[in-house]
C-alpha cells in the first residue's frame, strides 16, 4: 500500500468521499487516521438555509492548505500526512463541504492535529460562502479579522 | 506601474467584477494600494470589512513594495469549512 500520487490538499468542484481522502494519507506504516467532514446544515440560527455557495481563490487556498499541513508536521512530529479537499459551487443540505483527513502511526496527536487543521482552515484560507434560503442571501464570514501568527494585516 | 487586482466574494459582488486595474507609481505599497482603492471606490469599507491584501498566494504586510507582475488580491472575511 503505496500513498497515492493524488494531491494532498486540493480545492475541487467534484463531490467528495470520505473514504477517498482517507487514502491519500494511508500507508503501511500508518496505524490511525482521524478525519474531519464538514456537510452544510438546515439552519443559522434561526435562518433556514436551502443551499450554501461555497467561492474560493483555488490556487491560493491550495497554498494555505499545504501551509496549514506544514504547520500540523511541525507541531505534531508524530503526524506523517494531511489531506484537506474542499468542495466549491452550489452545496445542498447534507452535502460535504470539507474533508480532512490525518494520519500517524499512532492515535494521540491525530485528534488535536485535525482540530487544529479546520481551525486554522476557517481563519485564513480563502474560502467564501454564501448562504441562500427563503429570506434571501448573506456570505457567511467566520473569520474575526485576520488574526493569525506572524503575518498580521493591514 | 499597473497593478491586476482579484476581486471576490462580498467584495466582487460590491464593485459588479472580479478584475480591476490600478495604476500605481514604482516602489508602491500595499498601504500604498489599499488608500488608492479607498479614495477610487467609495464603497469598498476596506477596514471596516476586514478585508485584507494577498500578494502571490500569501497575506501581505502593509509596508510590502508591489511589483507589476505581483498577483494580488482582495481577500473579505473568509467563511470556509
Amino acid at each position: 500500500m503505496e500513498r497515492t500520487k493524488q494531491r494532498l490538499f486540493e480545492i475541487t468542484t467534484e463531490p467528495i468521499s470520505v473514504d477517498e481522502v482517507n487514502a491519500r494519507v494511508a500507508a503501511r506504516s500508518i496505524g490511525a487516521i482521524t478525519s474531519f467532514t464538514g456537510v452544510v446544515r438546515d439552519r443559522t440560527g434561526e435562518r433556514e438555509v436551502k443551499f450554501l455557495e461555497y467561492e474560493a481563490y483555488s490556487k491560493m487556498a491550495e497554498a494555505m492548505l499545504a501551509q496549514i499541513g506544514a504547520e500540523i508536521q511541525q507541531r505534531w512530529p508524530q503526524i506523517e500526512a494531511v489531506s484537506i479537499v474542499h468542495r466549491t459551487g452550489r452545496l445542498a443540505v447534507g452535502e460535504v463541504s470539507v474533508v480532512i483527513a490525518v494520519a500517524a502511526a499512532h492515535r494521540p496527536d491525530t485528534f488535536d492535529a485535525c482540530r487544529y487543521a479546520i481551525d486554522r482552515l476557517k481563519t485564513v484560507v480563502p474560502i467564501w460562502k454564501r448562504e441562500i434560503g427563503p429570506s434571501g442571501e448573506v456570505w457567511m464570514e467566520s473569520r474575526p479579522g485576520g488574526d493569525f501568527e506572524g503575518e498580521r494585516l493591514c | 506601474m499597473k497593478i491586476r487586482v482579484k476581486l471576490f466574494a462580498s467584495v466582487r459582488q460590491a464593485l459588479g467584477r472580479s478584475l480591476l486595474e490600478l495604476e500605481l507609481p514604482e516602489g508602491a505599497t500595499v498601504a500604498d494600494l489599499r488608500a488608492q482603492l479607498k479614495s477610487q471606490f467609495a464603497q469598498l469599507h476596506l477596514e471596516n470589512a476586514g478585508v485584507l491584501v494577498a500578494v502571490n498566494l500569501r497575506y501581505a504586510k502593509p509596508d510590502q513594495v508591489l511589483h507589476d507582475e505581483d498577483e494580488v488580491a482582495l481577500i473579505p472575511p473568509v467563511g470556509g469549512g
